[in-house]
């Protein structure tokens, strides 16, 4: 696996509008930004109302990604090229997801959504109609996903990335600066986690950094053990995505987890031992 | 406003808000008096730090629920537009800062 396995550049994706065999989707925070316009024959995925069960706090299971998946005309031999607002946060949740459910080929579009708003790249509103397909997915890939006690076990034995802004990791905000901060959970991060803000991994377009400076990031500034298993978390588990994408897509690390139940489980937990302040 | 998990409010925010026992940082982004509705604004913290972005809303409007400090608030729109302003927040306020590009 390498960069250019599962990163593509605007110009790809311009040339694969229309191609019977890639299907672009958008992912955003703000569900509504694809109504305003996407890329022209991009289908739309809600993170929230497509990919959470309605009642629990989990993913959508493997039938209900089939069904899903079928509804929007989506196979399983496609190749999927995800992007979206927020610097690809909730695309690279999306790639993750799919990864997790077995989806083969999967692409993310570097920049995503602001940088094909910045470069003044053409948007439509047109919304596709795809035929419907019986999609196929896999069991869960159990090697993608961390859950609670695999974290509080990993505790001072893995490395544990906590990728929130360092207000979030020090316990001064308990959610990003764009949103509300009430939350009845405790701050701070969990013990002998280092924070790297997934900000830092990508440049002020929403591009990712080279490799180059993604491994000094990680293993020199951040003096991650790239001899050891990971594990990313943040808030809820998007950002988290972002890193894992970074550490296991573009970096190759085998062993990286992404704990999407994250701060808003972790630090809600009776008795689990958290850390205030800067990484001891 | 949605308050729970991450998600933006739909069709991005819209003035006034309540500051209530918040930070917040909010303002609108014009061109000749009229709202630039493609564009995101930054908030950075000391040394540029990134802390929070969100896209412009319809009428070009943004905010953030910031902690109590000083801030910079970047701006950038097509055709390669930065823009920047030093803000002051603090709990219980809403600090307005207008930005023409």
């Amino acid at each position: 696996m390498s960069r250019s396995d599962v990163l593509v550049d605007a110009d790809w994706a311009e040339a694969h509008i229309g191609d019977p065999h890639v299907v672009i989707v958008e992912v955003d925070e703000d569900t509504s930004a694809y109504d305003k316009g996407h890329i022209p024959s991009a289908v739309k995925l809600d993170w929230k109302k497509d990919l959470q069960d309605p009642v629990r706090r989990d993913f959508v299971d493997k039938t209900g990604f089939e069904a899903l998946l079928s509804a929007r005309g989506i196979s399983d031999d496609d190749t999927i090229l995800l992007y979206g607002g927020n610097n690809n946060w909730f695309a690279a949740y999306a790639y993750w997801y799919f990864k997790l459910y077995g989806h083969d080929k999967v692409l993310l579009l570097d920049g995503g959504r602001k940088k094909w708003e910045l470069d003044s790249r053409e948007l439509s509103t047109e919304v596709p109609q795809r035929p419907r397909t019986s999609y196929t997915a896999r069991e869960q890939d159990s090697s993608l996903r961390a859950l609670r006690d695999e974290v509080i076990d990993a505790i001072g034995k893995r490395n544990l990335v906590d990728v929130r802004s360092p207000d979030e990791f020090t316990g001064r905000l308990l959610a990003p600066a764009h949103l509300p901060q009430e939350q009845a959970q405790r701050a701070g991060h969990i013990p002998t986690a280092r924070n790297v803000p997934w900000s830092k991994a990508a440049n002020e377009d929403g591009t990712f950094r080279s490799d180059e400076e993604l491994r000094h990031l990680y293993e020199d500034e951040a003096a991650l053990d790239f001899g050891r298993d990971t594990i990313a978390y943040c808030r809820i588990g998007e950002r988290s995505a972002h890193t894992w994408f970074v550490l296991h897509e573009l970096l190759g690390l085998p062993n990286v987890k992404n704990y999407d139940g994250s701060w808003t489980e972790y630090g809600s937990l009776v008795g689990v031992p958290i850390e205030l302040g800067e990484a001891r | 406003m949605s308050t729970d998990g991450c998600g933006a409010p739909a069709g991005g925010v819209s003035a006034p808000a309540t500051a209530g026992s918040q930070a917040i940082v909010e303002g609108r982004v014009t061109r000749d008096g009229a709202a630039v509705a493609t564009g995101y604004a930054r908030l950075l913290g000391t040394g540029d730090e990134f802390v929070a972005e969100v896209p412009l809303g319809d009428d070009g409007g943004f905010r953030f629920f910031a902690a109590p400090g000083s801030w910079t608030l970047r701006v950038l729109a097509p055709g390669g537009v930065r823009a920047e302003r030093l803000v002051q927040a603090d709990y219980g306020q809403v600090t307005n800062v207008d930005v023409t590009i």
